[in-house]
């Protein structure tokens, strides 16, 4: 009983790390995506094609790669080093070190290549006339896009979207790979006192929590199935 | 000088010239029908009297305003957004906003347009009234398209003639000075086009300027006060209802019409 409650403590700890990089990748990625959706849809060729190209290497290139490459790359190349948070709360700053930080950022920049490939889908799939319909009432770019088109292209990607939100909990156990204190590597260091149900019991976590995602978004769904586009 | 003015309009899609050199004069209240078989440049002069297309060359006037001149490429987005402002468009496919009710489909641009002008908070007073007037107006515009019990109902929800009432009322909610049609009934079921024509209709005598491009000749005939009849990019030939129907002159005109007898007797 003991060593459960040792296991659940220490898996719950780690899964709120897990959490919490999730939550942050997806709060730095969705509004990073849509940018970067915009530059590949640029009419100015050489934004357009630069941001392609970054987009065919982050979604080309495995994701542990890309967080390799992010964390050892720029003391290797004598750039910069990652910073860490310094606050005096030990666990707040063990846990949040420069390992998570590099790991949040590869996740952000991959994230958001793939949103930026989901977005530009979903704009471009809207029909040329709903933006003529705006430009003939005489709106601006801005309006016609956060008045009209937004809203629709929410509806459009939103499953797309789900599944990449699902598969981002998942990957941020890629994170264990730079050591970040996530829910796999607390599993894993019970490995070495030999009890592998740790394992299971972190599986179970994933379930539940992507379970509740799932809940969401069909709520999400059904909350916009009022219109059609 | 007429109201409208339209001089020399070209227009070519990558090197297939589709306006010839359009000139067409439109005087205030005239409802101008343009016919032709597709691919003679109708919509595509309608769009470019909307903005929708830019003209490569040629000028266009409104109550002597320059609108398009050769200068006018360079106009701000702002100019030409006012620019547009003088015209309506009701589009074949209704282009409806499809998460907005009736209601809002009619009063969203007049809003955003009264928000740019009138602060909402710090000019409260000001604000309410107008957003009032707009509210009444648009009231008064469902009344005319005859759907004033579907004012919360969903494009979706709408059949294809009442999506096309709702788009006129929409255009009509900014007063616009001309009110343009692009082929307002292709896109839907014959026993919905009545619906249609017949609002199209009862906006004639309001002292409204309309420019409808139709494949509807019966219509044409009954509501124009002039047609213009287009072939490959030119206005092959132009005059009153009965002049274009009983008396055409053109021989493209009179195989144009005698194609479409032939077709209406199959």
């Amino acid at each position: 009983m003991e060593v459960f409650l040792e296991v659940t403590s220490n898996l719950a700890n780690g899964f709120l790390v897990s959490f919490i990089l999730f939550a942050l990748t997806l709060i730095l990625a969705l509004p990073l995506g849509l940018l970067i959706s915009f530059c590949t849809m640029s009419k100015i060729a050489p934004l357009r094609i630069f941001f392609k190209i970054i987009v065919w290497i982050l979604r080309g290139t495995p994701l542990m790669l890309q967080l390799f490459v992010i964390f050892y790359g720029p003391g290797l190349l004598g750039l910069f080093r990652w910073p860490s948070v310094n606050t005096g709360w030990r666990w707040f700053d063990s846990t949040f070190d420069t390992r998570f930080i590099a790991a949040l950022v590869a996740f952000a920049i991959n994230y958001a290549a793939y949103f930026s490939e989901i977005y530009r889908g979903g704009i471009q799939s809207i029909t040329k006339g709903q933006f003529e319909a705006g430009q003939v009432l005489g709106m601006t770019k801005k309006q016609i896009f956060f008045k009209i088109i937004l809203l629709q292209v929410i509806k459009r990607i939103l499953p797309p979207m789900s599944n990449e939100i699902i598969t981002l909990i998942k990957d941020t156990s890629l994170a264990n790979t730079l050591s970040v204190y996530e829910i796999i590597y607390e599993a894993r260091s019970f490995m070495n006192i030999g009890l592998i149900w740790p394992f299971f019991y972190a599986g179970a976590f994933y379930l539940v929590f992507v379970g509740i995602l799932t809940i969401i978004f069909n709520k999400l769904e059904k909350k916009l199935s009022y219109f059609r586009t | 000088m007429a109201y409208l003015q339209i001089k020399n309009f070209c227009k070519s899609f990558d090197g297939l010239k589709v306006l010839k050199g359009i000139d067409l004069d439109i005087e205030k209240g005239e409802v101008v029908s343009i016919i032709g078989s597709s691919g003679s440049g109708k919509t595509t002069l309608l769009r470019c009297i909307n903005f929708l297309e830019t003209t490569d060359d040629g000028e266009m006037y409104i109550e002597d305003d320059c609108l398009i001149d050769r200068t006018t490429i360079f106009d701000s987005d702002d100019v030409l957004r006012n620019k547009r402002l003088n015209f309506g468009m009701v589009f074949q496919s209704f282009n409806l906003f499809p998460q907005y009710n009736v209601f809002d489909n009619i009063t969203l641009a007049p809003t955003l347009l009264l928000k740019s002008k009138v602060h909402p908070k710090k000019q409260k007073d000001l604000y309410h009234a107008e957003k009032e007037r707009i509210d009444k107006e648009a009231y008064a515009l469902l009344e005319t398209i005859g759907l004033t019990d579907k004012k919360n109902a969903y494009p979706c929800e709408l059949s294809g003639g009442q999506c096309q009432r709702v788009a006129i009322a929409r255009a009509l909610a900014l007063k616009p000075k001309i009110l343009c049609f692009d082929e307002p009934t292709s896109a839907l079921d014959p026993e919905l086009t009545g619906e249609v024509l017949k609002v199209i209709k009862s906006l004639k005598g309001q002292d409204r300027t309309m420019i409808i491009v139709t494949h509807e000749m019966g219509f044409a005939k009954k509501v124009s006060d002039k047609i213009v009849f287009m072939a490959n990019g030119k206005i092959e030939e132009m005059g009153t209802p009965s002049e274009i129907f009983d008396n055409p002159k053109s021989d493209l005109l009179k195989a144009f019409l005698s194609n479409i007898d032939k077709k209406d007797g199959e």
